[in-house]
């Protein structure tokens, strides 16, 4: 039998504000354990949460993002279930109203193709601390630091009906978050993190089959991993005569495999009610307005701005718009004076390859949008040759100054003076007289010869167009 | 000393006639000698208390000192004291040491006050009767064998037999004015929103409302305006303007339309209570009110609707009680789910268990609908009865409980009997309104307390309505023998 795949998606991202979504505590990832958490996040007695407006307008944004509907009213409510890592023994978040309504992505697919994804909803929530199950001989420690970060949590249609899309529309989420500034993306910290409902039918089969829910996952390719297990084992056990129960499950990189965590029957009522202690959310046109406003230049446009502007071909504009921070530093280096199509070149090849090769974020690279196009300008005014610029690129990245400063101090100015090249040639010619014969005789292939010669006597200096020219001439002549 | 008013001593303390040290000790005797009897207090501060009377009485000798500098209060134990235990009259905080204060408390403080100590209450404010406490019962000082009331019923008893001047309290269905009246003490609960809820150990959050406690309108006033305004870290406190609750006590009443809901004066109250509120109709009529029957035709639906409002809040906002990071753990927990069990288990008494079972079945999938949602929309129809009756009276009138205080154990072992001791203080809570219980004529040597409703934020007019009687009457004046 052939089976349709038809996978769901819940991604929650955690928003990038300073403080918490209900307390001032800092939300600052990696500090020792709760030193980050205050009376709020603790959960003493009386303590009462006070939203933080930052968090809404970042889910605003996304709203507008993906033209999904806003209502004038949101409403907190509280799921409640016992964890000791939850320490109120309920998580503020939002059941009936969202504060984000039906909205909608397009994900590009690999063979060209695009897709509408429905996004459900987007509602706001409190992160839970973290349990440590390891170095407490028998006991569990609890680092409540994350407790009460802000979330978003981002609910799609079951959509996709490949795990190729939903790898595609998870990826695609990614880069808007990270675009409109409300998520830092950063998957290993787990400010990005993917739950996964999959279900099979028979092709042509209109009801749904029973899902499954995969959580757990923090990374695309555990994405991949995890639906393409889960995958195989529905199809392994409707085909040898079993029933998909309906659980979450866990998914384990390590082993690669998806283990069930608990059934439907154990599943937790968590009795949702409107948290008494926070006011519903009104949003009015003038905060929607300026929300609008304040819209950073979404991926798709800033594509066909950079083909524009830039004369970008399309594949090299959208590798260049693929991340917020890519696009910025490649407009930075073209502000710095980088001739677009060279810039282009430079950004995703030599820095792209050397970050690769280094295994450090754009964010981290030794060499600057500045120092970049300072390198470009150089090249352009034929300061130094593009093979050249390799070397002096190397040395801006180990930290040796600018490109003036590196071409100076090792003296790769090109030599453009004929009175400086001449001699050069002259006694090469002398040096070689079976080539140059042969040369004459018909082999004009040797010009290469001549001008490897000459290129490695002035350790590459020389113009070769210029060496090209007046070795011609004397080799002709 | 002891008899003496915040006002009067107030006035002692700037004339030099005593200082707040020696204001303090004597309470702090009496609290010694008397209170055994009583159990009014959880924990007595007396380190606390003179730090803050020596702090007083130089601010006092600098001469700017407010109205409540010097003067000896209680704190009932459910507002966080910093560096104090806090309790909430349950085994679960027996060892809980809070490390901030209430808004309420800091507040207070700054006012000047002298914290003597934390006054018992029913646990976590679940009762009418302070039979629920994990201290004990509290004991009526008009009648040892009688119950002060309830939820605070310590701040009650203390107040009435002069082991502080004024206490604060809270209510949620009547915790305020059930025991003010049982007690013969004038208390306060002002509009759901006027006095911050931060730092106040949350029972049913849409409901609670902190207040003050004392022995007359003016006291109330006094405190009251220390206690309330807006505070940035509840979201729910009013933005309102926060008027000079002093001011009007004085104006006159003349013309003043007076509302008597005819669902009050039904089956069920007590006649000796009935003639005492009569008395006191008599004597603003005297004062120049009018006085008319009203109607709040769903006055019957209010003891139902709260029995599933405020369980509900409460199985929510007991949940932070797990053993994990504070309070009551059992021993030697077997794992994660015994040591809930077992914490929880042994942690809270029997009335906390009742209302969080009652609350987590009200909000149960398949039952939320019947229960919490209709429980919500009846409290809308309670609302408009009163919006729809200050449209008519500027103040209602009514008894604050159907009956005196009863015998101690009486009714501990029938919820539902207890429960109908608040059927004429609930109302105010679920629509938010400001409810007031002033003593009038006792019954049998037992006090009696007439209960005035303003409208939202008329905090003001309430206790202008009271004062009035209160210089026209000496009920409230009347002391428990032996005190």
């Amino acid at each position: 039998m052939q089976w349709e795949t038809v996978i769901g998606l819940e991604v929650h991202t955690q928003l990038a504000t300073k403080s918490k979504i209900f307390s001032g505590a800092s939300t600052a990832y990696g500090a020792a354990p709760n030193t980050q958490a205050c009376n709020v996040d603790l959960a003493f007695p009386g303590v009462l949460p006070v939203l933080n407006r930052e968090a809404v307008n970042c889910a605003l944004k996304f709203g507008v993002a993906v033209g999904a509907e806003i209502g004038r009213r949101s409403v907190f409510a509280r799921k409640n279930y016992f964890y000791p890592d939850l320490p109120k023994g309920y998580q503020i978040s939002q059941f009936e109203l969202p504060i984000v309504g039906k909205g909608e992505l397009t994900v590009e697919l690999e063979n060209g193709e695009s897709k509408v994804i429905g996004i459900t909803r987007a509602h706001l929530e409190e992160d839970a601390g973290k349990s440590l199950h390891e170095d407490f001989h028998g006991l569990s420690g609890i680092d409540l630091n994350r407790a009460g970060t802000p979330l978003l949590e981002i609910v799609s249609e079951p959509d996709m009906r490949s795990i190729k899309e939903a790898v595609a529309y998870a990826r695609k989420i990614h880069q808007l978050v990270v675009y409109l500034g409300i998520c830092d993306g950063n998957m290993q910290e787990g400010s990005f993190r993917v739950d996964a409902n999959l279900s099979i039918r028979p092709y042509g089969q209109e009801a749904f089959g029973t899902r499954t829910e995969l959580k757990n996952i923090n990374s695309f390719r555990f994405l991949e991993r995890a639906l393409n297990y889960e995958l195989e084992r529905q199809i392994d056990v409707v085909e040898g005569g079993g029933r998909i129960v309906q659980e979450t499950r866990l998914y384990d990189a390590d082993r690669d495999e998806t283990r069930s965590m608990r059934s439907k029957e154990e599943a937790n009522d968590y009795r949702y009610f409107p948290d008494p202690d926070l006011l519903p959310v009104e949003i009015d046109e003038s905060l929607l307005e300026q929300i609008r406003d304040e819209m950073p230049e979404l991926p798709g446009a800033k594509l066909q701005r950079f083909i524009q502007e830039y004369a970008l071909g399309e594949k090299e504009a959208k590798a260049l718009t693929a991340s917020r921070p890519l696009a910025d530093y490649y407009e930075a280096v073209v502000k710095a004076g980088g001739e677009t199509k060279a810039a282009a070149n430079w950004v995703t090849m030599e820095l792209g390859g050397a970050l690769n090769k280094a295994g450090l974020n754009l964010s981290d690279s030794p060499v600057s949008p500045v120092q970049m196009g300072g390198l470009l300008v150089r090249i352009a005014d034929k300061t130094i040759s593009g093979k050249i610029a390799k070397q002096v690129f190397e040395a801006i990245w180990n930290g040796e100054g600018d490109a003036d400063m590196v071409i100076e101090a090792k003296g790769l100015k090109q030599i453009t003076d004929t009175g400086a090249i001449e001699p050069v040639i002259d006694e090469i010619i002398a040096n070689n007289p079976k080539q140059v014969e042969q040369f004459r005789a018909g082999k004009e292939k040797l010009l290469g010869f001549f001008v490897g010669q000459v290129m490695k006597a002035t350790r590459g200096k020389a113009n070769p167009e210029q060496v090209n020219e007046l070795l011609l001439k004397k080799l002709k002549g | 000393m002891h008899n003496k008013t915040i006002a009067e001593l107030g006035a002692g303390l700037r004339a030099g006639e005593f200082s707040s040290v020696e204001l303090t000790r004597h309470f702090l005797e009496r609290i010694d000698s008397l209170d055994e009897g009583l159990n009014c207090y959880i924990t007595v501060t007396p380190d606390v208390a003179l730090q803050a009377a020596e702090a007083a009485d130089q601010r006092i000798s600098a001469g700017y000192a407010g109205p409540l500098a010097g003067i000896p209060i209680a704190q009932k134990d459910i507002f966080c004291t910093q560096g104090v235990k806090t309790s909430c009259g349950s085994r679960m905080l027996d060892s809980f040491i809070s490390p901030y204060d209430a808004t309420v408390v800091e507040r207070l403080n700054a006012a000047g006050v002298v914290m003597l100590g934390k006054a018992n209450m029913d646990e976590f404010a679940m009762g009418s009767s302070n039979e629920t406490s994990f201290y004990g019962p509290v004991r009526n000082p008009w009648d040892r064998e009688r119950v002060p009331g309830g939820s605070s019923g310590g701040s009650a008893a203390l107040v009435a037999a002069r082991l502080a001047v004024a206490a604060t309290g809270t209510d949620t269905g009547g915790s305020i004015r059930q025991p003010a009246a049982l007690c013969g003490i004038t208390g306060l609960k002002p509009t759901y929103g006027r006095v911050s809820r931060y730092g106040m150990i949350a029972f049913a959050s849409s409901l609670d409302q902190g207040g003050p406690m004392t022995r007359s309108a003016e006291d109330a006033a006094l405190m009251l305006q220390a206690m309330a305004g807006f505070d940035a870290k509840d979201s729910t406190s009013a933005e309102e303007p926060l008027p000079d609750f002093s001011a009007g006590l004085n104006d006159s009443l003349q013309g003043l339309k007076i509302g008597l809901p005819k669902e009050y004066f039904g089956e069920g109250l007590d006649a000796g209570v009935a003639a005492s509120v009569e008395a006191a109709i008599e004597e603003y009529r005297k004062l120049g009110a009018q006085v008319v029957e009203i109607s709040l035709p769903n006055t019957h639906l209010a003891v139902p609707t709260y029995y599933v409002v405020a369980p509900a809040e409460c199985s929510s906002n007991l949940s932070r009680f797990d053993g994990v990071r504070y309070g009551y753990r059992c021993e030697d927990p077997r794992d994660l789910e015994d040591l809930y069990k077992r914490s929880r288990g042994e942690g809270f008494g029997e009335e906390v268990k009742r209302r969080i079972m009652i609350g987590t079945y009200a909000l149960s999938a398949g039952y939320y609908d019947a229960y919490y949602l209709k429980a919500q929309k009846i409290r809308h129809l309670i609302s408009d009865d009163f919006k729809a009756a200050f449209e008519q009276v500027d103040v209602i009138l009514g008894p604050s409980t159907p009956s005196t205080a009863f015998g101690l154990g009486e009714k501990a072992d029938d919820p539902v009997t207890m429960y109908l001791n608040d059927i004429y203080t609930i109302a105010a809570n679920l629509a938010g309104l400001p409810g007031m219980s002033v003593p009038v004529a006792p019954v049998e040597g037992m006090p009696v307390g007439l209960q005035l409703i303003g409208n939202y934020f008329a905090e003001a007019k309430l206790l202008n309505v009271a004062h009035k009687l209160q210089q026209a009457t000496d009920w409230h004046k009347l002391a428990p023998e032996g005190y």
